[in-house]
């Protein structure tokens, strides 16, 4: 059971859009993480680029070094580490790599940078995989009745 | 013509840095990083948590503020040029991968960045769901490829 964090979850908001604010003002780029990952996977663009996508990386997992130690909250209550549960985490991963790479974008990508630009794009891109976000969360949990 | 002198690489690299630490910080701190919260906001007719609207709020709150001001300007403050994506139409790839994303990130509550904090928080399942990930997108950059080769 999760319960309601407004305050946390405005504050740590402001602190991603402040993080893609920074991108774009220094930087030009929209902070999208799956692009960010994506592109550097692709060896892509200038040696520029690939040094600014490569010290964003180093940053965001410095983060979570950092949290693992003052704040472990923000990573608890992990998922089954049954077969089928590591199945699953497996193919959801593969599911969410295939589709925002083919979608052009996540939720930093489309739901905060591209909303905030107004794009189309990216407000069909975020309603779309909100509801099947939201659809699947039905099936698995009301429909086949798996508790997750 | 982005600027190359020292001093100028290393605020780039430094500023690109500090926007991952704060992004990290902020996903830790907003509840994106917990799977549990996740589907606890996705998961609408159950247990609801609408904590995970607050944090779409508060992003881009703040972010169309940057991007008005990015608007009005020609040039970043390190002389690069704004990357704009270009306008384009809605199209069937932008649904289905939404669509597939969605999907994934409600069988495993873990959307890209939260999954590669975990990743280095240490957590076994992030780890897992990052190595399937870079193989979805390693995936989907050869079908690319494929269809690039083919309309050429």
């Amino acid at each position: 059971m999760e319960t309601f964090t407004p305050i946390s979850s405005l504050v740590g908001g402001s602190l991603i859009g402040l993080a893609a604010s920074v991108l774009l003002l220094f930087h030009g780029r929209v902070a999208g993480i799956a692009g960010i990952l994506g592109e550097t996977l692709r060896g892509d663009g200038t040696r520029g680029e690939g040094v600014f996508r490569a010290a964003f990386l180093v940053g965001l997992a410095a983060a979570g070094l950092t949290l693992r130690v003052v704040y472990p909250a923000a990573f608890a209550a992990a998922g089954s580490s049954s077969a089928a549960g590591l199945a699953l985490v497996a193919g959801a991963g593969v599911l969410v790599g295939y589709g925002t790479r083919l979608g052009s974008g996540c939720t930093s990508g489309h739901g905060v940078c591209g909303i905030s630009r107004l794009s189309k794009r990216s407000i069909a891109a975020t309603l779309t995989f909100m509801a099947a976000g939201g659809a699947t969360v039905f099936v698995v949990r009301h429909v086949l009745g798996v508790a997750r | 013509m982005m600027k190359t002198d020292s001093r100028s690489v290393l605020i780039a690299i430094l500023s690109a840095a500090a926007a991952g630490v704060l992004f990290g910080v902020g996903l830790g701190i907003s509840g994106m990083s917990r799977p549990t919260k996740v589907l606890a906001f996705l998961d609408v007719t159950g247990a609801w948590d609408p904590s995970l609207a607050f944090v779409m709020m508060g992003a881009i709150g703040v972010h169309c503020l940057a991007v008005v001001v990015a608007k009005r300007r020609e040039r970043t403050p390190l002389g690069g040029i704004f990357h704009w994506p270009k306008p384009a139409a809605v199209d069937k790839p932008l649904l289905v991968g939404a669509a597939l994303f969605g999907v994934g990130w409600g069988l495993g509550g873990l959307c890209p960045g939260p999954a590669l904090l975990g990743a280095a928080s240490g957590s076994a399942a992030s780890i897992l769901f990052v190595v399937a990930m870079v193989a979805g997108m390693l995936v989907r950059h050869a079908s690319a490829r494929r269809e690039a080769a083919r309309s050429s």
